[in-house]
């Protein structure tokens, strides 16, 4: 009997012993499936293409352009002739290896770069030659185009995120692209886009073999915005060529909106050569330049002493504060004494008279060291109390302090006011003919460019700015951006006299060379010294040239501040520069050929490797 | 009696045999499912070449049913012969798949001679114990028996292909309904339990479980029967545990890695899901993640990225338990079960002890190759690289089985016919 029924009791028992085996892995453990997904489903993350960027007429400033990565799959690769494939590539046969050989410990079934980033041009002639090579094929990609070679620091560049990057924001994986700098970096979240995901079945070599459960999970990926920049194109280009072999910045803004319309910074590069194979090459040697700075925007960063241009602003002050009217007038001999043995100098001839208006005309130093001083004089209770008041009115033009504009850089420039001083001389140690250089925009000030073409805007608009900005409008149309309208302390009844004088300025005053033929030009020049640490010795270098304008005087469509760095004298360069920009903003072309070139073909290279060249040399020659 | 045959066949026995072939093809065509697939009957796909098989297999089947069952003892022995011939022949023209020189490379198509040899040893095992001079209990059947199930035994496993080789300790069943001796039951079930135990446990352990069970039956075997020997229990006591000693030499000692690994993962002592452990590892969470009813036919994720290795072969039941689930594991269990249990009900029914025995094996033989298909894709046996019979992919064995089917039916339609 047992014999009989040996061979079906023992059957049935495997039978309930492998139903029970089956109901513990299928129906009561849960684990295997989420195992089974994780060996079997994989998440691609798919990219929208990144904005493009365009300028204020919607000409197209930055675009994608296709590059190709070679691949290869180690497994697939058959024995080849490196020699040939390196000379093909263009790159180093050792290096090639080199690349293969790390491919192969990545994976031998997975496609591993070896040489990225192939241009258009040269993948065309790889392209034929590649059959030959088993286990290698080109992928396309996609990198940042630039159609016009301008505006490099302001746009920025992309580039492979970091770890930090990937810290600050878990958003980004490895190998994804952020932008750097500028615009790419403060609108990176416009013009990136959001990535979707794709599920992948793979196979146990993790190769994908189909989608998953038809795309069930998939997320789709969100637009990125194209960007339409305030920045007119045509300007930017030109402002570059005008300081073309100098140093210095140009910022040119709209009065009325606020927008700016170019942000030069020289010396520049073009931006195409941050893109592509040789991109960290050429950063290595853009930030190793530490003496031009190329990646210094100097139109944001650069903070020098404002000079005679700040001697509007001091004049809007002291009418506000009612020291003075248009008919106070001082005489000038060839400069005054402010202090005991402390004269200032003054180019305006021995006896000249100035009120108001032949004060900023002349630029005379004399005129407006009384005129400050009665500020910080009289303005007041005590000294103390005046500087501050006029710390404050310089506050609402911006001064001081960032505009809050969109870029991811800036200085706060620099406003003295009476703790400053108090701290220095100790309070009660300083009175208003210690302080006296602010008059003339020397001294303890510092300003940027920026701010200095912002307050050049507010005097334009007769008391108000608009909070500068580079963004004028976004593709899908929505941008929840309301730029602040920002009024300036001083009465606009104020600004029609010191806009004369300024008018004067160019009419026949210290830079007629900006007179434009049927435009009314506004402006005020600047000289300003400067001082260089030489193997420790302060040096003084040749000045700072320095314009600030703005036109049609009655209708402002363009207001700019010019910097040109050891340019000698306002009108040598700076005002000369500015004028040609505006000439062409509002005219469309430049007709002053002879100025034109003089600019374009001015060089002050010379003047800048003075200091290393480890002579003896002289300034403002 | 009606004397046409298809009256006569068991057709709930065809129906078992037809559900676990066409589940074995829907099954093989999943596991080995790609884009390039031209149709089923693409006979360079394996799908194809299954369905070749299987077709060859019914035709042979259906002359199998007109053949006089008489002819098939009398055939016995020459069937032997020409298998072992087959099998030897392997060692001059074989083709060598994987390390294993078990194939013969015919117009194209693969053909394992050690198929072939399980149902010709099945018919020669039956046609010797049913010999009126046979007697299992005498000493020169036995080394008879032994001889002629050791020598397709030897011959596979030089191929080498311990596997299929170990499936010839089945043939353990239709001795053991025929009388053997339960001492050999008793010897070779405790050699198994000891083995495992040996290799469970330090040896100290092991001698001390060995005096304890030893101990008990001696005192109640004493109780039940005072005039008992002592002699046997010593006897057994010393070969215990010289067998565990042994064991564990040769386990430690003998065995190559490989070997030691495979037993070791499904003894749960290491856990290494990357080398050796993959295939059951990968195994288990196919079928682990089929759950209740599966992910659907072609929507197994571990089947379509070929985690599994071999699966259309040795681990279709794992392909079967992720696309079809629990219900589908549970249903190819159960006709497993009522296949053998059929065969043995029917087995016991004839008069005929050739047929009896034959049919017996038959069911032995497939018992076996269940016990240790399924049993290794679930993770509770070593690494045993043989199919699943009528399921797995293999031209070879559906050929074989099918045949040791027909031959069954043919037996059980002409069981009252003659004799």
């Amino acid at each position: 009997m047992i014999r009989r029924f040996f061979l079906p009791f023992v059957t049935l028992l495997t039978a309930i012993v492998f139903v029970g085996r089956l109901i513990s892995l299928q129906l009561l453990n849960s684990s295997y499936k989420l195992l089974s997904d994780g060996n079997a489903v994989i998440e691609n993350s798919i990219y929208p293409e990144r904005g493009y960027i365009y300028d204020r007429n919607q000409k197209l400033l930055v675009s994608n352009q296709p590059v190709y990565d070679l691949m290869a799959i180690p497994e697939n690769i058959t024995l080849f002739d490196t020699l040939e494939l390196s000379k093909i590539l263009g790159v180093p046969k050792t290096e090639l290896k080199k690349q293969i050989k790390t491919a192969k410990t990545f994976s031998v079934k997975l496609p591993s770069i070896i040489v990225g980033k192939i241009s258009k041009e040269h993948n065309a002639v790889i392209q034929e030659k590649i059959w030959k090579y088993q286990g290698f094929f080109l992928q396309k990609n996609s990198v940042r185009n630039y159609p016009v070679p301008i505006a490099s620091n302001l746009l920025g560049y992309v580039s492979e995120v970091n770890k930090n990057d990937m810290k600050r924001d878990n958003y980004y994986r490895l190998g994804e692209l952020i932008g750097r700098q500028g615009i790419e970096e403060y609108y990176e979240s416009f013009l990136r886009g959001r990535k979707g995901k794709k599920f992948f079945q793979k196979d146990r070599f993790n190769r994908i073999i189909g989608s998953y459960e038809e795309g069930k999970y998939d997320v789709p990926k969100e637009g990125a915005q194209n960007l339409i920049l305030t920045i007119d194109s045509e300007l930017q280009r030109y402002g570059e060529e005008l300081l073309k072999n100098k140093r210095g910045g140009i910022v040119a803004i709209e009065p009325r909106t606020g927008e700016v319309l170019s942000l030069v910074s020289a010396p520049s590069y073009d931006p195409s050569i941050l893109v592509g194979r040789k991109r960290s090459k050429n950063y290595r040697k853009l930030a190793l330049d530490t003496l031009a700075k190329p990646l210094f925007d100097r139109g944001l960063q650069a903070q020098y002493a404002p000079g005679s241009p700040f001697k509007t602003i001091n004049a809007l002050v002291a009418l506000q504060e009612g020291v003075i009217d248009d008919k106070t007038a001082y005489l000038c001999q060839k400069g005054h004494y402010y202090a005991r043995g402390m004269f200032m100098e003054c180019h305006c001839r021995p006896g000249t008279k100035n009120n108001l208006l032949s004060g900023i005309y002349r630029s005379c130093n004399t005129y407006f060291a009384n005129t400050y001083r009665r500020i910080i004089d009289r303005a007041g209770e005590n000294v103390g109390e005046g500087m501050n008041i006029w710390n404050s009115h310089l506050k609402s033009f911006g001064l001081g302090n960032y505009l809050g504009y969109d870029l991811p850089v800036g200085k706060k420039g620099f406003i003295p006011d009476a703790d400053y001083y108090n701290y220095w001389y100790k309070k009660g140690g300083w009175k208003s003919a210690t302080v006296v250089s602010n008059a003339i925009g020397q001294g303890e000030l510092l300003t940027t460019p920026i701010q200095m073409a912002n307050f050049t805007a507010a005097i334009a608009n007769r008391g108000y700015y608009i909070q500068p900005h580079f963004l004028k409008s976004v593709s899908n149309g929505v941008l929840d951006k309301v730029y602040e309208k920002k009024t300036t302390s001083i009465d606009s009844i104020h600004f029609e006299k010191v806009i004369e004088g300024m008018f004067q300025v160019v009419e026949r005053g210290t830079a007629r060379v900006a007179k434009i033929r049927g435009v009314e030009v506004c402006g005020k020049t600047g000289t300003v010294e400067n001082f260089m640490k030489i193997d420790g010795v302060k040096t003084q270098m040749t000045d700072h040239s320095i314009f600030i304008a703005f036109a049609p005087k009655d209708d402002p469509k363009i207001a700019l501040a010019v910097y040109v760095e050891n340019g000698y004298w306002g009108a040598r360069w700076a005002a000369p520069i500015a004028s040609l920009m505006v000439e062409k903003y509002l005219n469309g072309s430049v007709k002053r050929k002879w100025l034109e070139d003089r600019m374009l073909n001015g060089s002050l290279l010379a003047e800048y490797e003075k200091p290393y060249l480890g002579k003896p040399f002289v300034i403002n020659e | 009696m009606n004397n046409n045959i298809l009256y006569r066949l068991d057709w709930w026995l065809i129906l078992v045999y037809f559900l676990l072939v066409s589940f074995g093809i829907v099954n093989v065509y999943s596991a080995t499912f790609n884009e390039t697939l031209n149709g089923i009957f693409d006979i360079s796909q394996p799908v194809g070449k299954q369905i070749f098989f299987l077709i060859f297999s019914l035709f042979v089947g259906l002359i199998i049913l007109f053949i006089n069952s008489k002819f098939f003892e009398q055939f016995a022995t020459l069937g032997y012969l020409i298998s072992m011939l087959l099998l030897a022949g392997l060692f001059l023209f074989g083709k060598t798949v994987s390390g294993a020189t078990s194939w013969y490379n015919i117009a194209g198509l693969s053909l394992q001679p050690s198929e072939l040899a399980k149902l010709t040893t099945a018919l020669m095992i039956a046609s010797l114990l049913s010999k009126f001079q046979s007697d299992l209990s005498t000493i020169p059947t036995l080394f008879k028996i032994g001889g002629y199930l050791f020598l397709p035994f030897i011959l596979i496993v030089l191929q080498p292909d311990p596997g299929s080789a170990l499936v010839f300790g089945s043939f353990f069943y239709p001795l053991f309904r025929e009388g053997l001796n339960y001492v050999y039951m008793i010897i070779f079930f405790s050699i198994l339990a000891l083995f495992f135990v040996t290799l469970s446990f330090p040896i100290g352990i092991v001698i001390g479980i060995i005096s304890l069970v030893i101990f008990l039956l001696y005192f109640i075997l004493k109780n039940l029967n005072p005039k008992i020997k002592n002699w046997p229990f010593i006897l057994s006591l010393i070969l215990s545990i010289g067998f565990s000693f042994s064991v564990d030499y040769i386990f430690n000692n003998v065995f190559e890695q490989r070997h030691r690994d495979r037993i070791n993962i499904v003894m749960g002592k290491e856990v290494d899901t990357q080398g050796v452990g993959y295939n059951i590892n990968q195994s288990k969470i196919a079928i682990g993640s089929g759950g209740l009813k599966g992910k659907g036919f072609l929507e197994g994720t571990q089947t379509k990225g070929d985690f599994v290795p071999e699966q259309h072969t040795d681990y279709i039941f794992s392909t079967i338990g992720e696309e079809w689930g629990f219900r589908g594991s549970f249903f190819v269990i159960l006709l497993f079960c009522l296949l053998i249990f059929r065969i043995i009900y029917q087995a016991e029914k004839q008069t005929n002890k050739f047929r009896r025995i034959y049919s017996y094996g038959v069911a032995g033989l497939i018992f076996t190759h269940f016990l240790i298909n399924i049993g290794m894709s679930l993770g509770m046996v070593p690494t045993i690289g043989i199919p699943l019979p009528f399921v797995s992919y293999g031209g070879s064995s559906i050929l074989a089985f099918s045949t040791m089917i027909f031959i069954h039916l043919n037996f059980d339609a002409n069981r009252l016919n003659d004799w």
